[in-house]
C-alpha cells in the first residue's frame, strides 16, 4: 500500500471541510465562528459530549454490523429497517411484558436483536432463495418497517389520550435504560457498542468465519468450490448485522427516546453505510468516522437552536462529504480513472 | 540503368540501415524484484528490426515481467531501456506505444461491453475520423493480416483468438514498431495460431517490425523465430540462433530434467465412478446419454473440440450441474441427489480451468487459503500454525511464493501447484479441466507425477484437455466427444494423438 493510498480515506474529509468553508465565506459568515459554534455544540459542555456519545451508540452498532456484510460482499441497505424492527421489538416488550427488574431490560435488548436479525434474515432469504438483490429487498423491507411503525403508533399502540402520529405513550421507568447524569446516554449501551465493535473486529481478523466471509466477498464462486457454504454464511452475516442494528434500534427507544416514535431511526442506518464507506471498510477507521459524524451532526443540532444562520452547516458538511466519498472514496477506482484520463490526453 | 538500380538498392539499404538504428531495442541490466523474489536479475538483451525473437523460459522465469517493463506496464528497479539508442522512461503502456512499443498481454485487457470498433477506437485519439471511416480502416487492416473481424460485434462475443487479433490491430494502429506477444497461443485454436504466426511473419519480413514471442513452448518458438533468448530463474542464460536442436534449448531452460518415467498401469478392480445413460441439459447444449466406467486408480481422458459436451459431463460428475437423466454411481453406490458439497464429502475433488475464477480467491494470501480449507473446528484461526502449513506446502509442492504472497501474484504454474497442495488426501476421484494448460514441461510432468502418486493410492482421475498428446499419453481410457454426443470410448493403448485428431476432426 502506498502512502497516498493509506491516507486517502482522510482526503474527502479535508476536501469537504474546504468546500464548506468556501460556502460559508461566500455567504459572508466567518468560518471560524461557525466551526467554533459547532465545536461548542458538540463538546462545549459535558452534557453535549454525552449527547454525542448517545448518538454514537446505535451508529457504531450498525456500522459494526455493516463491516460484516460488506466483507461478505453484501450491500445491506436494509439496515435502516433492521434498526426500526429492533426498536419495535424492544417497544413491544417494554409496553406489553412485565418482568422482574433484573430481566426486563435484558429481555428488551434480546428482543431488539431478534427483531433486527429477523428482518435482515428476510432480506438474506430473499437473496439466497428468491434471487432478489439485497439492495432491492432491503429497500422494500425498510418501507415495510416504516409502515409497520406508523400502523402501531396510530393503531394498537396509540396512547390512551388518543392517537397522534407522533409516538406511543412513554414506557414505564422500569423499562427504560438507566441514563447517565440526566443525559440521553446509557453507559450500558455504550459498553455494549464497544464490545460489539471489538467482537466484530475479532471475527473479521482472526476467525474462520470471518475468513470465509472475506473469501465470499472476494470471489464467491471460488469460495464455494473451496467448500464454503455460501448461502449459510451470507444468511449468518446478514442476521448478525441485523442483530447489531436491531440492538441499536432498541437503544434508540429505550434511552435516546422513551417511546416508539415515528422516525425512530432517523436515517442512522444510511448514515452507518456512509460511515463504513468513508472509512474504506477499514476496521480501525470505522469508529473514528462514526464519532466524527456523531459530533458534526450533534454540534449542528445545538447550533441550530442558537443561531438560524448556521442551521444547515452540519448537513452541508456531511452532504458534501458523502458526495466526495462516493466520487473519490475508492482509491483504486480513482487511480484507474485518472490513468485513463491521462492516457487519453497523451494518446 | 545499372547505376540507377544500384542507387535504388543503396537507398533501400540506407533506409533499412536507418530503420535498424531507429528501432533497435536495447535493454541494459534490467533488474526487478518483488519483495525478496528477483524476477529479473540484471538482464541485458538486444532486439533488431525485421526479426522474430523468441523469449523462452519455464513458468515463473521472469519473461512476462521483463516484457511488461519494456512495454511500460511495470517499472524496473534498475537498468535502462534504449530505443534506437535513446533512453526511455515509460510511465505507462500508452507512452510506450507512443514510442512504438506495443504488447499483447498474457491476459487480454479489453473491455468486454464494447463493440470491436469501440474497443479499437478506445486506444486512439479521436482524430476526426468518422465511425464509418474507422470501421473501414479497421476492416482493411484486418484483411491485410488475414484476420476475420466484424467491427460491430461485441467483444464479449469474441473468442480468445479474435480478441487477440483485435488487440494486435489496435497496437498496430497505435503505431507499434515493436510487438511483444506474451504466450499468445494459449487458449486459441490451431487455425487461429496459424493465422497469427503468418501475420507475425508478414509484420517482420515485409514491414520490418520487431517481433518478440514470449513462450514456454519450444516447438512454436522453433517454428516461428529466428533467434531465442532463454531466461531461467530471472537470469538471461543464453541466446541461440534458430532452428537448433531442441535439446540445446531444454538444457538452457532447465537445470536438469528428469526423464519421464514410463507410465504405470494402476487400474484396480474396484469401481470408482460409473455413469449410466447420464444426460445433461444446459441452455446451450444437450448431452446425449453417456455411459462410462472408471476403476479406482484409472485415468479417463475426455477428448473433443471445446463445447462438445465433455465439460458438461465433468461438471455433472462434480455435482455442479444437475443430471437430467440417467444415474451416477460413486464406488458402486447410487447417488440420486448428487451435488457439489456432497461430492466433496465423498472424496471427489474438482479443479476448473480458470484457476483464479474457479478455485483460488484473489486477494487472499497463501496462508489465508490454507486456513480457509483447513478442517479445524475452533472459532479462531491459528495463524502461526497455518503459516507453517503454508510453508510446508510451499516446499513440498515446490511453489515459488511466500506464505504472505497474494495468490494472484503467483505465476499460473505455481497457482496450479498450490491448488494441488490444497487438495485433501485420500480422494476417490479427481475431476480436472485442462490440468496443465499454460504450464511448461517441467510443471506438467510434475503435476502428472503427483497424480500418479494419488492413483497408486486408488484415486481415479477424469480429465478434459484440449491437448491431444496429453490425453493420449496420460490416460488409460479415452472418450471422444462431438456435438454433445459420446462418439467413441477406447483404450489409450490402442490409439494415438494423431488418430484422436482424426476422430475429432472427422466428426465435424
Ligand atoms: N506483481 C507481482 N508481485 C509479486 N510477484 C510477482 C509479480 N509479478 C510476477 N511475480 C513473480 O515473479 C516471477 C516471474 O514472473 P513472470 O515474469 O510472470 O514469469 P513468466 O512470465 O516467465 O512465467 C514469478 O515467480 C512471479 O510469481
Ligand atoms: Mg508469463
Amino acid at each position: 500500500m502506498s502512502r497516498l493510498e493509506r491516507i486517502w480515506p482522510l482526503l474527502p474529509g479535508l476536501a469537504a471541510l474546504l468546500v464548506t468553508t468556501l460556502l460559508l465565506l461566500a455567504m459572508g459568515t466567518s468560518p471560524i465562528d461557525a466551526y467554533g459554534a459547532m465545536w461548542q455544540g458538540a463538546f462545549g459542555t459535558s452534557a453535549r459530549v454525552y449527547s454525542v456519545l448517545a448518538f454514537l451508540v446505535p451508529l457504531l452498532l450498525a456500522a459494526s454490523g455493516l463491516l460484516l456484510t460488506f466483507k461478505a460482499g453484501l450491500w445491506n441497505i436494509g439496515i435502516e429497517g433492521q434498526i426500526i424492527m429492533g426498536a419495535i421489538a424492544a417497544s413491544w416488550v417494554a409496553l406489553r411484558v412485565e418482568l422482574p427488574a433484573g430481566l426486563q431490560i435484558p429481555m428488551e435488548l434480546a428482543a431488539a436483536m431478534a427483531g433486527g436479525a429477523l428482518w435482515a434474515a428476510l432480506a438474506g432469504l430473499l437473496k439466497t432463495r428468491g434471487g432478489v438483490h439485497e439492495i432491492f429487498g432491503g429497500l422494500a423491507l425498510n418501507n415495510l418497517a416504516i409502515l409497520f411503525t406508523n400502523y402501531l403508533i396510530a393503531g394498537p399502540w396509540q396512547p390512551p389520550e388518543g392517537g397522534s402520529f407522533r409516538g406511543t405513550q412513554p414506557f414505564g421507568a422500569h423499562a427504560l435504560l438507566p441514563l447517565f447524569e440526566n443525559s440521553r446516554l446509557s453507559l450500558l449501551s455504550l459498553v455494549l457498542a464497544v464490545l460489539a465493535f471489538a467482537g466484530v473486529a475479532l471475527l473479521l481478523t482472526n476467525s474462520h468465519w470471518g475468513l470465509r466471509l472475506k473469501a465470499l466477498g472476494q470471489n464467491a464462486r471460488s469460495a464455494f468450490l473451496l467448500g464454503v457454504s455460501s448461502d449459510r454464511e451470507l444468511l449468518l452475516a446478514m442476521a448478525l448485522c441485523g442483530a447489531l442494528a436491531g440492538l441499536g434500534g432498541g437503544v434508540r427507544v429505550l434511552s435516546w427516546f422513551d417511546s416508539l416514535r415515528q422516525s425512530i431511526s432517523g436515517g442512522i442506518g444510511y448514515l452507518a453505510l456512509m460511515v463504513v464507506l468513508l472509512a474504506g471498510f477499514r476496521l480501525a477507521l470505522t469508529p473514528l468516522v462514526a464519532f466524527f459524524f456523531s459530533a458534526v451532526l450533534n454540534g449542528s443540532i445545538t447550533l441550530q437552536l442558537r443561531t438560524q444562520l448556521h442551521s444547515a452547516l452540519g448537513d452541508i458538511l456531511t452532504g458534501v462529504l458523502v458526495l466526495l466519498v462516493l466520487l473519490f472514496g475508492n482509491y483504486a477506482r480513482v487511480r484507474r480513472a485518472f490513468r485513463r484520463n491521462r492516457s487519453s490526453e497523451n494518446g | 540503368m545499372l547505376a540507377a538500380a544500384h542507387a535504388a538498392a543503396s537507398t533501400d539499404f540506407f533506409l533499412v540501415y536507418l530503420a535498424n538504428i531507429i528501432m533497435q531495442v536495447q535493454l541494459n541490466t534490467i533488474h526487478k524484484q518483488f519483495g525478496s523474489l528477483v524476477a529479473n536479475d540484471e538482464i541485458s538483451v538486444l532486439f533488431e528490426p525485421g526479426r522474430i525473437y523468441g523469449l523462452l523460459g519455464e513458468n515463473g522465469a521472469g519473461k512476462s515481467t521483463l516484457m511488461k517493463i519494456l512495454s511500460g506496464y511495470q517499472r524496473p528497479d534498475r537498468g535502462e531501456i534504449l530505443l534506437g539508442g535513446a533512453p526511455q522512461h515509460f510511465a505507462s503502456p500508452r507512452q510506450a506505444l507512443a514510442a512504438g512499443v506495443g504488447m499483447l498481454y498474457q491476459e487480454p485487457l479489453d473491455v468486454p461491453v464494447f463493440t470491436v470498433l469501440e474497443n479499437y477506437l478506445l486506444g486512439r485519439a479521436a482524430g476526426g475520423e468518422s465511425p464509418r471511416q474507422a470501421a473501414r480502416a479497421l476492416e482493411a487492416l484486418a484483411q491485410r493480416y488475414g484476420f476475420d473481424i466484424d467491427p460491430h460485434e461485441h467483444t464479449s462475443e469474441l473468442s480468445m483468438g479474435e480478441r487477440q487479433q483485435l488487440e494486435l490491430l489496435r497496437l498496430l494502429a497505435g503505431g507499434a514498431q515493436v510487438l511483444i506477444l506474451d504466450e499468445p497461443t494459449t487458449g486459441i485454436s490451431a487455425e487461429q495460431k496459424d493465422i497469427l504466426f503468418a501475420s507475425m511473419r508478414t509484420l517482420a519480413r515485409e514491414e520490418g517490425k520487431t517481433l518478440i514471442l514470449v513462450s514456454h513452448k519450444l516447438d512454436e518458438v522453433q517454428e516461428l523465430c529466428d533467434y531465442a533468448f532463454v531466461l531461467r530463474k530471472g537470469r538471461l542464460v543464453g541466446g541461440l540462433p534458430l532452428p537448433c536442436p531442441n535439446q540445446q534449448l531444454v538444457s538452457l531452460m532447465f537445470d536438469e530434467l528428469a526423464p519421464r518415467p514410463a507410465r504405470r498401469q494402476l487400474g484396480q478392480h474396484a469401481p470408482a465412478l460409473s455413469l449410466q445413460s447420464v444426460q445433461v441439459h444446459t441452455g446451450r447444449l444437450e448431452l446425449e446419454p453417456v455411459s462410462l466406467q472408471l476403476q479406482a486408480g484409472q485415468v479417463l481422458g475426455l477428448a473433443g473440440l471445446e463445447g462438445s459436451g465433455q465439460e458438461l459431463l465433468l461438471r455433472a460428475c462434480a455435482g455442479l450441474l444437475p443430471l437430467s437423466g440417467g444415474s451416477l454411481l460413486l464406488g458402486g453406490e447410487s447417488q440420486p441427489d448428487w451435488n457439489y458439497p456432497l461430492a466433496r464429502q465423498h472424496g471427489v475433488a474438482y479443479l476448473a480451468a480458470g484457476r483464479l475464477e474457479e478455485g483460488l480467491v484473489a486477494g487472499l494470501t497463501l496462508t489465508e487459503h490454507m486456513a480457509l480449507v483447513s478442517h479445524t473446528h475452533g472459532l479462531l484461526v491459528d495463524w502461526p500454525q497455518n503459516r507453517k502449513l503454508a510453508e510446508q506446502h510451499i516446499s513440498t509442492y515446490q511453489v515459488v511464493g511466500q506464505p504472505e504472497s497474494y495468490i494472484e501474484n503467483l505465476s499460473g504454474g505455481n497457482q496450479q501447484r498450490f491448488l494441488f497442495a490444497m487438495l485433501p488426501q485420500n480422494l476417490k476421484l479427481i475431476l480436472m479441466e485442462h490440468p496443465t494448460r499454460g504450464l511448461d514441461i517441467r510443471s506438467t510432468d510434475w503435476i502428472w507425477e503427483q497424480l500418479d502418486q494419488r492413483r497408486a493410492q486408488g484415486t481415479a482421475i477424469l480429465f478434459v484437455s484440449a491437448d491431444l498428446d496429453e490425453i493420449a499419453a496420460r490416460s488409460d481410457q479415452i472418450a471422444v466427444f462431438s456435438g454433445g454426443r459420446l462418439l467413441r470410448s477406447l483404450p489409450a493403448a490402442e490409439t494415438s494423438a494423431d488418430e484422436l485428431g482424426h476422430l475429432i476432426g472427422g466428426a465435424l
